[in-house]
């Protein structure tokens, strides 16, 4: 039978299980859904802007392992993709992103709302490709949702011109595909397995090292297993959070730049770090000439790019973290590494994490962050980016049942909220909770409108400082407190440069409350310790709207430890009583 | 430092070449020459690449390239037995007589063609070995100083058969 390519991508989208589409019309995507109207079985979101559009999708496809779909229009439509595609390629998120684009007739000749969203997204994206011909259609879309998927999963835009939407052609759709250019390897090599537990074996003080790919494979469970095999104590990235339990006896914390004393002391002293699944970008290794410096370095990755390209590694492994996590489980014997356990306890007792209570309130990060571990059970937890995603980073406790969603390669202020809209669609049963600072929430503000209509109650945390905190207190530790464009509550009647806030700086803008409520949503401003908790149970009740809670915090808290830059791990600046 | 040379496959389909160069740009390799024709199939074209890198970010360099969805194989050519010649054509302006005769020795000792001719202008195409074209500029930037006009191709390249050197 001969269908149009619009109906045909709605066959596609169903036969690839596309269960929510999240979608923003326009000129050239108006064939698609067209197609798209009243179809059973396919839930089509709008979101009020692209970027929250493709944040949404990403926190879809990072809580429910499946592929996030979007589908904009060309031009405007496209380019507001492009921050979001960047920030979940970075983080290896599988999303398919269609585009509508001109005519292929007009392409090239600067017509209405053209762009060459292949050549933009090309260094951003796993692959992009323009559909040039109405038989390309169905093998592009195959092809498109495997590439996503498979390998070290990403990001694939499917560029399509409106008349090979409107073209008829077959109907067909292919059951599987090959492509002769991408094969990713994901089998175990049995001898590299061997050689690495060859050098566990003359280990004394070994390490794992988790990343993102640990929780992206989905090898938590025998993660898990592997480590309490074993009895080596587990260091997390921020991606890898989650990776074991973080209550569990042998996890010692995240390493890096904000990492704990503990996790960062256990890496530069230990002698054998086995990593999974990390790239060890530039945020974890601190200086690279000091790092894991005593270590021999064994380093699983499906991604052979990614592989000493940053930390000479002694032992590659190339292949699905959760294969060779497996295939650990089953060889890896029994071993004895007590004492450096109990060192590890040790240095964790000395200098754990935390906050002491610099104002009256008592409404700092840590308790906001304490009271969501002990309120909820079943969850999902996205933050945004800067010191609210580093506090929680540092002080969320995950387990099985929870997950934390953060934008870790990218950094992409405005992620948080859009993501937990993403996460809630994909996890109607779990509690939902974003962490956000007030400067990021303002970047997707607008997807409040989506949480309303949609009747999702995401629990929206602003912490707010009235700073772009983050930034402001790298200002403060490594600029002379020259606060330059980062008080968010500046006006014109201020003094032109400002590093003391008092209590009479100018009121807040917008008032979170009233916006939100503008919105339909319930709001609550949190300014005592003891209204946290209550605060946060209501939220945890209310159905069907989104609730802002707006927490007041320090002004000038600071996120510590740090380790500062071009320094090795081992010189952090700690916060506490040192 | 080393010069090193990459005989690439890849799909032959629009945007590919971006893609690769892109990613040469992007990353900030540092690439000397990139030609790019089909092959005997016409879906699979084939790229001779020509860069210098050290031995850490040429490995670099192969995973990237590698891991790029389009990409076919890559071969490393270095430290092979190939054969590689590159297409160069040399116009030079404003000839004498004299000019003239030093040109066809020129070309006789550097088995270059004159291949198009006019009373004050003549037209040299060698097809050479890199560092072969490099020599014969090199000798009429001498002698023709200001008066010519380079164009080169590119290197292309493929193994050898029975040569053990280039
Ligand atoms: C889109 C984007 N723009 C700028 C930055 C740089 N940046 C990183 S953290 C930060 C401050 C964030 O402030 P806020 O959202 O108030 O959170 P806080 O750090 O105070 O928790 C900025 C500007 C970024 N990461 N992303």
């Amino acid at each position: 039978m001969q269908i149009t390519g619009a109906e045909l991508f709605v066959k596609a989208l169903l036969a690839e299980q596309v269960d929510t589409l999240f979608a923003y019309p326009g000129g050239q995507a108006i064939d698609l859904f067209n197609a798209l109207y009243g179809v059973e079985g396919l839930d089509v979101i709008l979101p009020r802007h692209e970027q929250g559009l493709v944040h949404a999708a990403d926190g879809y496809a990072r809580s429910t392992g499946k592929v996030g779909v979007c589908l904009v229009t060309s031009g405007p439509g496209a380019t507001n993709l492009v921050t979001g595609i960047a920030t979940a390629n970075y983080d290896s998120v599988p999303l398919v992103c269609f585009t509508g684009q001109v005519p292929t007739h007009l392409i090239g000749n600067d017509a209405f709302q053209e762009v060459d969203i292949v050549g933009i997204t090309r260094s951003i994206s796993k692959y992009a490709v323009t559909v040039r011909r109405r038989e390309d259609l169905a093998i592009t879309i195959k092809k498109a949702f495997y590439i996503a998927r498979s390998g070290k999963p990403g990001v694939v835009v499917v560029d399509l011109p409106k008349d090979i939407q409107q073209a008829l052609g077959s109907d067909g759709y292919p059951q599987s595909i090959e492509i002769r250019s991408y094969k990713p390897n994901t089998s175990v090599h049995m001898g590299q397995i061997k050689k690495s537990l060859d050098c566990l074996k003359r280990a004394k003080h070994p390490v794992f090292l988790l990343g993102g790919g640990v929780n992206i494979s989905r090898a938590n469970e025998v993660m898990t297993a592997l480590a309490e095999k074993t009895g080596i104590p587990v260091v997390t990235t921020i991606m890898g959070k989650g990776a074991i339990p973080t209550s569990h006896p042998l996890y010692v914390g995240n390493l890096g730049i904000h990492g704990s004393y503990a996790a960062n002391t256990a890496i530069s002293e230990c002698d054998v770090l086995f990593s999974i699944g990390v790239r060890f970008n530039d945020r974890i290794t601190g200086k690279v000439s000091e790092f894991a410096k005593k270590a021999a370095i064994i380093h699983v990755d499906i991604d052979p790019a990614s592989i000493s390209r940053n930390i000479e590694v002694d032992i590659p492994i190339v292949a699905d973290a959760k294969n060779v996590i497996t295939a650990l489980l089953e060889k890896a014997p029994e071993f004895d590494f007590h004492e450096w356990r109990m060192q590890i306890d040790e240095w964790k007792k000395q200098k754990p994490l935390g906050m002491k209570q610099t104002g009256e309130s008592g409404v700092t990060p840590f308790a906001v962050i304490q009271k969501i571990n002990e309120i909820f059970s079943d969850a999902v937890i996205t933050t945004d980016v800067g010191q609210n995603q580093l506090w929680t980073t540092q002080f969320l406790e995950l387990t099985d049942q929870k997950q934390m969603l953060t934008s870790g390669g990218l950094g992409t202020m405005g992620y948080g909220f859009p993501a937990a809209i993403g996460a809630k669609l994909g996890n109607p049963d779990k509690d939902v909770i974003t962490i956000c600072g007030d400067g990021g929430i303002q970047m997707n503000i607008q997807e409040m409108a989506t949480a309303v209509v949609y009747e999702l109650p995401v629990i929206i945390c602003i912490l707010n400082n009235g700073y772009l905190g983050n930034v402001r207190q790298w200002q403060e530790m490594f600029f002379d407190k020259r606060y330059s464009s980062t008080c968010l509550r500046y006006r014109k009647s201020c003094a032109a440069a400002c590093n003391t806030p008092s209590a009479c700086c100018p009121e807040y803008t917008p008032d979170f409350i009233r916006l939100a409520e503008s919105y339909g949503a319930k709001a609550i401003r949190v300014q005592r310790y003891e209204e946290i908790e209550s605060t946060l149970s209501e939220a945890k009740n209310t159905e069907k709207i989104p609730t802002v809670i707006e927490f007041i915090i320090e002004r000038e808290e600071n996120v510590l430890p740090i380790v500062p830059p071009g320094k090795p791990l081992s010189d952090m600046i700690m916060g506490g009583d040192e | 430092m080393k010069k090193r040379w990459i005989s690439l496959f890849v799909e032959n389909d629009i945007g590919v070449l971006a893609r690769i160069s892109g990613l040469f740009s992007g990353k900030s390799y540092n690439l000397n020459s990139l030609t790019v024709g089909t092959t005997e199939d016409t879906t699979i074209s084939r790229m001779t690449i020509s860069l210098t890198s050290d031995d850490k970010t040429f490995e670099q360099i192969k995973k990237q390239l590698n891991r790029s969805v389009e990409v076919i194989k890559v071969v490393d050519f270095t430290d092979t037995a190939i054969h590689m010649k590159e297409l160069m054509f040399v116009k030079i302006h404003g000839c004498s007589e004299h000019d003239m005769m030093k040109l066809s020795y020129m070309k006789e000792i550097f088995q270059a063609k004159m291949i198009d001719y006019a009373p004050s202008m003549a037209l040299i195409e060698s097809v050479q070995t890199e560092a072969g074209n490099n020599d014969l500029i090199k000798l009429l930037e001498s002698d023709f100083s200001g008066r010519i006009e380079v164009v080169r191709g590119g290197s292309v390249a493929i193994e050898a058969i029975s040569f053990s050197e280039r």
